[in-house]
């Protein structure tokens, strides 16, 4: 059963091939994503925290500016 | 006219939405694993090296609808001077190259055992691979322009003269003598696959929708964040 199914009739390299292209492309994009996502997610916050009292507040008065950092806390 | 798609009000959603699509994802791309390589039936023609049509025809599918939707978000964000269309055209772009990417590597791994050759200059083939070089040039355009307006206008050019491409992808196999058979899922007419592939087929292409989003959101929402990063600069 596990034979025939890594061998395939003989079609086991091409089918795998085409199969492990696929997931390893998925996988790099997925992490390059991420990776980019939670840069943007650090560099926000270390802005963020960075800002005067005034402009704290400023910032604090749009919700998307507490979501975000809602998020990179969780990173 | 467009309030409900103000970033504010998206990015509650779009933020915490990535969790649970992952999950999701990971659950139907097991079922449809399962399905394409152990459970349907091999070809009474092409023996097993059919089960490269489950990770083939998908992709090639959506790297078609993504350019398309990416090519309306782009028209839209040109006619209706909204930048945040733009920045959504610009999200779908990367998993689009990918899965166009991913239909011309196992379309060739997959003519090997079945045409004899890796390649063949066959009109569905050559204008994926047009496809690919449009994604290319908008993927590569965003990069290049610093300037906003120059950019939407420049990656509205490209997406517009790509998505031209599109029903030429679609009908090649019909206009020319090509190495493809004509398509055999069909919406609007018979389908003449049978449903022991069918359904594996369509799970694998609902787990690549749901990668698809998945990157869509991950790649929004820092697009977004980039946004209001240049925003607590301004303050």
């Amino acid at each position: 059963m596990i034979n025939e199914i890594v061998s395939m009739n003989g079609y086991g390299s091409y089918v795998w091939s085409a199969f492990s292209f696929t997931l390893i492309s998925f996988a790099t994009l997925y992490f390059v994503t991420k990776l980019q996502l939670s840069k943007e997610q650090k560099r926000f916050a270390s802005k963020f925290g960075s800002l005067n009292e005034k402009k704290t507040k400023a910032a604090k008065s749009q919700n998307i500016n507490k979501e975000i950092l809602s998020n990179t806390s969780n990173i | 006219m467009f309030k409900s798609f103000e970033p504010n009000k998206v990015f509650v959603i779009t933020s915490k939405a990535p969790k649970y699509v992952f999950f999701l994802f990971i659950v139907v791309l097991s079922i449809g694993l399962t399905e394409a390589l152990i459970l349907s039936p091999e070809d009474y023609k092409q023996s097993h090296s059919v089960r490269i049509m489950y990770v083939h025809v998908p992709s090639a599918w959506i790297s078609l609808g993504i350019f398309s939707s990416l090519a309306v978000f782009s028209l839209s964000s040109f006619i209706f001077s909204n930048k945040h269309f733009a920045l959504i055209a610009k999200s779908l772009a990367p998993s689009g190259f990918v899965f166009n990417i991913i239909a011309l590597v196992t379309g060739a791994i997959w003519g090997k055992p079945t045409w004899g050759t890796w390649w063949a200059w066959d009109a569905r083939i050559t204008s994926m691979l047009i496809l690919a070089l449009f994604y290319g040039m908008y993927l590569l355009a965003w990069r290049v322009y610093e300037n906003k307006g120059q950019v939407i206008k420049i990656t509205s050019i490209i997406a517009i003269l790509g998505v031209i491409n599109v029903p030429i992808i679609k009908f090649s196999v019909d206009w020319w003598n090509t190495l493809h058979q004509s398509s055999s899922v069909n919406i609007l007419s018979n389908t003449s696959i049978h449903s022991s592939m069918l359904i594996p087929l369509l799970i694998m292409t609902a787990a690549f929708t749901l990668f698809s989003l998945l990157i869509f959101l991950m790649k929004y929402n820092t697009e977004l964040i980039k946004v209001k990063n240049k925003g607590l600069d301004r303050l």
